[in-house]
Formats: structure tokens, sequence, C-alpha cells
């Protein structure tokens, strides 16, 4: 394990993507981006640019038709988090949580140990019998992260996890994610590839902000987020953020498609 | 009271038809007045609930054949798409095909002496297919980021099978089951005209044989049994799955 420590967790070289049939083919890429072990590294770009394919390719749930894939997380060490929480409706939330660790193997009891520790460490330590039904949009969202985390994960992927969330619950649960990245051991650091639409999100969780293209997907620039992590009480009011929030949000408006001229339409 | 609107309707329906028959002089052969009918119902329960219970017994028998047999194949064909392109045509070929034109076929098939048997298996293949379609959909319901969980940590088609698929699926079956019920009780009155019921006499030979004779309220007595029966056998399979659904959700 030493060798994959020392390099990169995941690694896309010119990674394309070719969706839709024969007729009418889209593709995605050429992706290229590296994540390092232990960072937090945002995803950024318009809808269609690329940032889902890029985590399910980074998740082995997607194949390249070209260019280079690499991915040294072991089996069950990367982790999913989808736009909907995605639990089984018709399961408890320690069940829903346990499943990773028993579908690699672990047998029940540890896993429902490991799955209510889970659960603990996203404040839901209460909730292990509650169906998703009972649950709240927020604590929805904190269970789905209990099962991601249940595996003590090399690679946590998070596909706008967010979105669907009033404000408060999501800065609450970007502090949770900030906590439970700080509290995993310099040894066995987590790596974290965060997508967001939002400007703001992106350089309050990330180290590092990628801006995807809107055309085809590829990595337009890549800027490091000055300050440590997690953030400090009222960091967005240093000038750090509002700097860094700047320089995203120009950088992915370059990265648009140009809009048509409007003095032109008069004319 | 929402029991009070149709059982209202109801009453006035019936003293409408008690009233025409009296007024219009109708010969009871012909059309005869609920009250005859209500004597028949009390004159013949013996037998008549004798008759109805024999064809809720092949209902009930049937439809657990249907649901052995359809939801099996379901779950085996969901296994690999290509048994399941397969396997498709000719369910729906079983489907369409009307149940009267194989009757004579699965007579044959299970003697002549042996009417009981043909009755529930000509009954099971018409309540088959809402069973096996309704399972196979359900197979295919689960939530596809859920799908990519189990994608994730290489589930096999077994875990896959078991944790997700089938608990996903249970709702589009009860669904199939309640359908699958209505069709059981009408494959089992339509096949026992078809082939006889042998020793044990079902509804379908109560209403064949109160039409021979022209003992129309008879008849009309039967029918209302039928219905009772389609309705208690719905309401069954409806409280069943509530309960189930309830249990979990």
């Amino acid at each position: 394990m030493a060798d994959s420590e020392a390099g990169p967790i995941a690694r896309l070289l010119g990674a394309v993507v070719r969706y839709g049939e024969a007729a009418r083919p889209r593709t995605i890429g050429p992706l290229d981006l590296t994540v390092q072990p232990g960072e937090i590294l945002a995803l950024v770009g318009a809808s269609g640019a690329g940032k889902s394919t890029t985590l399910r390719l980074m998740a082995d749930l997607e194949q390249a038709a070209s260019g280079a894939v690499a991915l040294s997380a072991a089996r069950g060490r990367t982790a999913f988090v989808f736009q909907s929480p995605t639990l089984m409706p018709w399961a408890d939330a320690q069940t829903n949580v346990a499943l990773p660790l028993e579908l690699i193997g672990v047998p029940r009891p540890e896993a429902r140990r490991r799955a209510a520790q889970a659960l603990a460490s996203v404040g839901l330590g209460d909730r292990l019998t509650a169906r998703p039904s009972q649950l709240s949009g927020g604590m929805a969202m904190r269970v789905s992260l209990a099962r991601a985390l249940v595996t003590d994960p090399e690679l946590l992927l998070l596909d706008e996890p967010f979105a669907a969330l009033d404000s408060i619950t999501r800065r609450a649960l970007i502090e949770d994610l900030h906590r439970v990245w700080a509290a995993r051991s310099p040894d066995r650091p987590l790596a974290v590839v965060f997508v967001t639409h939002d400007v703001e999100e992106a350089v309050y969780l990330a180290s590092r902000v990628v801006v995807l293209s809107a055309a085809d997907g590829r990595t337009v620039e890549s800027l490091s987020v000055p300050g440590a992590l997690p953030r400090p009480a009222g960091w967005r009011l240093d000038a750090a953020y509002r700097q860094g929030a700047e320089a995203v949000a120009a950088s992915l408006a370059a990265a648009m498609p140009s809009p048509l001229p409007l003095e032109g339409a008069g004319s | 009271m929402k029991l009070l609107p149709p059982l209202l309707l109801i009453a006035l329906l019936l003293a409408i038809w008690e009233a025409s028959c009296r007024l219009l002089h109708v010969p009871t052969y012909f059309l005869p007045p609920p009250s005859a009918v209500a004597l028949a119902l009390v004159q013949r329960a013996p037998v008549l609930f004798a008759s109805a219970l024999q064809t809720f017994w092949m209902a009930i028998q049937a439809l657990i054949v249907s649901t052995v047999l359809g939801g099996g194949l379901a779950v085996a064909v969901s296994l690999s798409g290509a048994a399941e392109r397969a396997v498709r045509p000719l369910a729906v070929a079983l489907q369409v095909t009307p149940i009267v034109a194989i009757a004579p076929l699965v007579v044959i098939w299970a003697g002549l002496d042996n009417a009981q048997l043909a009755v529930v298996s000509l009954a099971a293949a018409a309540a088959f297919f809402p069973i096996f379609s309704g399972v196979l959909t359900g197979l295919k319901s689960a939530d596809p980021d859920l799908e990519r969980v189990f994608d994730l940590y290489g589930a096999d088609r077994f875990q896959r099978l078991a944790r997700l698929r089938l608990p996903a699926a249970l709702p589009f079956a009860l669904e199939g089951l309640r359908v699958a019920a209505g069709l059981a009780v009408i494959g089992a009155v339509v096949a026992e005209f078809v082939s006889g019921s042998g020793a044990a006499q079902g509804l379908a030979w109560r209403l064949l044989e109160a039409g021979n004779r022209l003992r129309t309220a008879e008849l009309l007595a039967a029918l209302v049994w039928l219905a009772v029966l389609g309705l208690m056998l719905n309401a069954g399979v409806s409280a069943l799955s509530h309960a189930i659904l309830r249990r979990r959700a």
C-alpha cells in the first residue's frame, strides 16, 4: 500500500466517454484530472460539462472509450453520494448504512455495529430504526453520507449532494463533511471530490477548485483556495473567500459558450 | 357515511326492478323480481354456498400455482437479458390466447375424468400474466443510482436480487396479484363451463343447470354469489398488500 499512498488516488488522462446511439453520438472529454490522497477538490462547470461523468469514471461505474483511468483505492474504499439520498425505502437507517459493508463481506453483526457508529458520526445516533420516509431531506442526506463513510473510504465522490437542501442545512452538512474529513488519521487520509453548481460552496468547501469547460468537459483552470480546512468561524467574511469566489466565477464565465451580442439584436 | 350513497342507489334500482316486474307482468322465467332472487338465495343457500366454496377453492389453488410459476419465472428470467427477450413474447402469446380456446387441449392433458385439474390449470393460465409481468417490471424498477451503489461495492447478482430487486418488486407483485385474483375467479368459471366440473360442482355448473331449466331466479342468485366471491377475493388481496406494505413503510 506504500506505493499507492505516494501517488495520486485517482487520475484521468485524456479519458473520453461516448454516450448515445451511433447515429447521434455525444462525446465528453478528453478529461484530465488528478486527485491526491487527502485533498478536497471541488468540480464546477455548466450543466452537461461532464462533472457527473468524471465522478463515475473515478468510481469505475463508467468505462472510458479511450484514454487512461488509473484508480488506486482498494475495493470498497471508493464511496459515492448521489444527488438524492438513494436509500432503500423499505429498510431502516442502520440497515441502509450497513449495506456497503455487508456487500463487501463484513459479517452482519459487525456491519451493523459500524453502521451505528457511522450514523452517530453524522449526528443521527438516535435514529437507527427510522425509515427514510420518516426522515427530513437533510437527515436522509446525512444517512447517505454515513453509508458512504462506513467503509472508511480513501476516495469520497459527491455529485451535487446538497443541491436540493435549504442553505442552512447545506452549510451544516458542509461543516459535517469537513469535520469527518479532519477526523481521519493522517496515515489513512480521505480524498474528497465534490461536484457543485455553486461557486461559493466550492470555494468554502475545497482546497482546490477545478473548472470544466461547458462545451466538452476539458479542464479550463485549476484554482487553489487559500486557508485552512475546516474553515474557521466567520470565514465567509474573509477576503480570501470573496476573492476565491470571484476568481472561480470569472473562470466559469469564461468557460461558458459566448452569449449572443445584445447590441446586434436591434439592427 | 361513505357507504350510504351506493346503498341508496342499489335500493332504488331494486325497487324500480321489483315494481316494473309486477306492474308489467314480466314472466319470472324471463326476468324474476328481486324478491324471487332473494327467495332463491335463501332456499338454495346450502347448494349455492357449497358451489361458491368449490369455485373459490379452485381460484385460490390457481392463484397459488400462478404466483409460484409466474413469480419464479420472472425472477429466473430477470437474471439474464437474453432470457427475458426470449420468454416475453411467449408470455404475451399466452396472455392474448383466450383460455376457452386452450381448454379442450388442457382437458385432454388432464384426463377427461379429472376435470378439477383442468379447471385449476386453466384458471392458473388466466392468472399467470399479471403476476409474471408485475414481478418482472418490479425487479427492474429499483432506482438506477441505488443499482450503482450495488455496482460500487461489487455486489453479486444474488446479493442484488435479495437486497435490492426483490424488495423493490414487492409492490408490483402485490398489484399483479390483485389483478390476477379477479382473473383466477373468471378463469375458474369459464374453465368449468368448458370442461365440466367432475364430482364437485362449482358456480358455473349452477349457472348452466339453472339456465337449462329456466330457473332464472336461481341463475341470478348464483351470479350474486359470483360477484360476492370476486369482491371478497379482491378485498382479501388488497388487505394483504396493505398490511405488507404498511409494515415496511
